[in-house]
């Protein structure tokens, strides 16, 4: 007998029992389940809530892989200096030493993330008698992706558990949640720890402990890309650098590039929304270019402290700090982002907006999209209801023109 | 009195009722969800709680009696003005007592003290039950009250204080932050969420959902 023929045996051993739902988790993981649909209409597609899982989780593998890489170098980096002239293939930067810092710092967070946030479903699952739902697989790899390298691993089990609790099963489980859950849990730990969240001494591996150079100082400051305009002082990363991810900054969000390609996957698998992804950064340009043309005018001088943000070249703005990531990944979150067509061409278009408005009027919160995002997650089902009453008046005037 | 004539004795099971209640299924904060303005500010500290705790009992117990006592000279049209003049005079009783005692906590406490004139229990429970009750019966209601919410104050804030700051009543339990000892010394941190509004408005979520899944004739079906 077949691995598969024993599986569809022990699941009927299985059947009302305590263990039913677990099981069932692990055994459709596997395989197909050998049970098909009774009654009512039948959908024949392949892509189910699993597939439609695994393709954002392949959308994201790039990125992670880049991550991995790029703790190393940035670490490494600050300790021997930077190399000059990078290509995105040099193997100053694709090289095994670099990727074990990374990989030994990262793959303990992936666990850490899955283990207790599946952990929580199951048992929320068997407790509650419904089959364990795959809306975690996608959350549970996003958020090693938003956090700084160094965060200590018992803060992500607690925020974890507080995103996928509170944040996610209190209001129903998977398609339910009013929230993106991994912004939830990012969050959380913000405004729990804001030292490990914030700052200068998160971002690059080792600069918590304070290693230190030759010299005897700290080697390692790590500030990232937006902590240093924030300061109103001289970006030393050049536009290639910002693009391709060779700065400081979360796990996975600094390379534009990969989270385009990632972005590329996702809108021609059918999965991401483009509409959402366009007019996000349709939003965050044109706050960018306001911001631009009021320094271009005068309004606003070198004295003041939004100066540097505020005339960072709109287009910059697009690749440094999360916001790329935030755009591909968390605002499309089909369950918390706005559902009609109208409505998500606003829905985005705010996020890309506000991103870059809390980004340079409030430096506390360097991390503007994580805000935007969570605040239009809220404001999704009104835009929504208004997009579907405005439509309802129109049809209901088409329909009295036709009566009359 | 009014009650001679039923010759109910002073702690009558009814009676005991009016006390023990308002601190479990009829809780005025977790059950009628009322008084949460001051439950979400003050409970960042249990010492801020203990007293906020305090003198709402008083304020309610001595209010609810005077009401009663009042409560066949009041003419109903301008019943409410003469509640909070009544409330006012009493805050203003506690107000200048924490001030003269405790300064320190006073200052804490600030506006909050003031503002247990917008109470809503206090209003509450002029209205719904000093106003047609005899004062003993309004004494024992408005104590019940009043430490049913104080109750709820003091839970929330031990958790708050616990995890937020690592104290209780102001005494490190948890160790020192700064020099490294007890539980930090192996990498814990105060939770700085707990200290904030939002968390405590999640804790006190989390209070009635506990509640209600022990007791489940509260859930409300809609």
């Amino acid at each position: 007998m077949s691995l598969k023929q024993n599986l569809h045996n022990l699941k009927e051993k299985y059947r009302g029992t305590k263990m039913e739902q677990s099981f069932n988790a692990l055994h459709t993981f596997l395989y197909m389940p050998n049970i098909t649909t009774h009654s009512g209409a039948h959908v024949r597609d392949a892509a189910d809530l699993k597939r439609v899982m695994n393709t954002v989780i392949m959308a994201m593998v790039p990125v992670l892989i880049f991550a991995m890489f790029n703790a190393g170098f940035q670490h490494y980096g600050q300790i021997n200096g930077f190399p000059s002239g990078m290509s995105f293939f040099s193997t100053e930067f694709w090289n095994l030493d670099n990727f074990w810092v990374g990989f030994s710092k990262i793959v303990p967070m992936l666990a850490v993330s899955y283990g207790v946030g599946l952990g929580i479903e199951f048992i929320f699952a068997t407790v509650k008698k419904h089959e364990v739902e795959e809306g975690y697989l996608v959350t549970g790899m996003l958020v090693p992706l938003i956090m700084p390298i160094d965060l200590p691993l018992w803060m992500l089990a607690v925020a974890v558990a507080f995103g996928v609790i509170i944040g996610k099963e209190l209001f129903g489980g998977t398609g339910m949640n009013v929230l993106n859950p991994a912004l939830t849990i990012r969050a959380f730990l913000f405004f729990n720890w804001a030292a490990w969240m914030s700052g200068d001494k998160v971002w690059v591996h080792g600069a918590v402990d304070g290693v230190k150079n030759a010299a005897g100082t700290d080697a390692i400051s790590g500030e990232t890309v937006l902590g240093t305009l924030a300061a109103n002082k001289e970006v030393g990363y050049s536009v290639s650098d910002m693009f391709f991810g060779f700065i400081p900054g979360s796990v996975g969000e600094t390379s534009t590039f990969l989270i385009l390609v990632g972005a590329a996957i996702l809108i021609a698998s059918g999965i991401g929304s483009a509409r959402i992804m366009i007019s996000a950064v349709v939003g965050a340009a044109v706050m960018g270019l306001i911001f631009n043309n009021i320094v271009d005018a005068g309004v606003i001088t070198e004295s003041s402290k939004f100066y540097s943000l505020m005339a960072f070249p709109f287009w910059q703005h697009l690749m440094v700090g999360g916001i790329a990531f935030g755009i591909v990944y968390m605002a499309t979150d089909p369950v918390s982002a706005a559902q009609t067509a109208t409505g998500k061409i606003i829905y985005g278009f705010l996020i890309g907006f506000f991103s870059i408005m809390i980004r340079v009027f409030n430096p506390a919160y360097p991390e503007g999209v994580m805000m935007a995002v969570i605040l239009m997650n809220v404001f999704a089902p009104t835009i929504d209801h208004y997009v579907v009453q405005a439509n309802v008046k129109r049809r209901m005037k088409r329909l009295k023109v036709k009566t009359t | 009195m009014a009650n001679t004539s039923e010759k109910e004795p002073l702690f009558s099971k009814k009676n005991i009722g009016l006390v023990k209640d308002p601190l479990t299924d009829n809780n005025p904060v977790t059950v009628q969800v009322l008084g949460i303005c001051s439950a979400l500010a003050i409970t960042a500290e249990l010492n801020a709680s203990v007293i906020m705790a305090l003198s709402v009992i008083f304020v309610l117990g001595v209010g609810n009696v005077v009401i009663s006592l009042m409560r066949n000279v009041i003419p109903s049209s301008i019943r409410i003005i003469a509640q909070l003049v009544v409330v006012a005079a009493l805050v203003i009783i506690v107000d200048l007592t924490l001030k003269a005692y405790v300064p320190d906590l006073a200052k804490k406490l600030s506006v909050f003290v003031g503002l247990i004139i917008t109470n809503c229990i206090i209003m509450g429970r002029f209205e719904a039950f000093a106003l047609a009750n005899t004062p003993w019966k309004s004494f024992l209601d408005g104590v019940g009250n009043a430490t049913g919410y104080g109750l709820i104050l003091v839970i929330v804030g031990f958790f708050r204080e616990l995890l937020g700051s690592g104290k209780l009543f102001g005494i490190p339990v948890l160790g020192d932050p700064v020099e490294k000892t007890g539980l930090y010394a192996i990498g814990y941190e105060n939770s700085g969420f707990m200290l904030l509004a939002p968390m405590a408005l999640i804790t006190l979520g989390l209070i009635i959902g506990f509640q209600r899944s022990r007791n489940k004739n509260l859930i409300e079906t809609n």
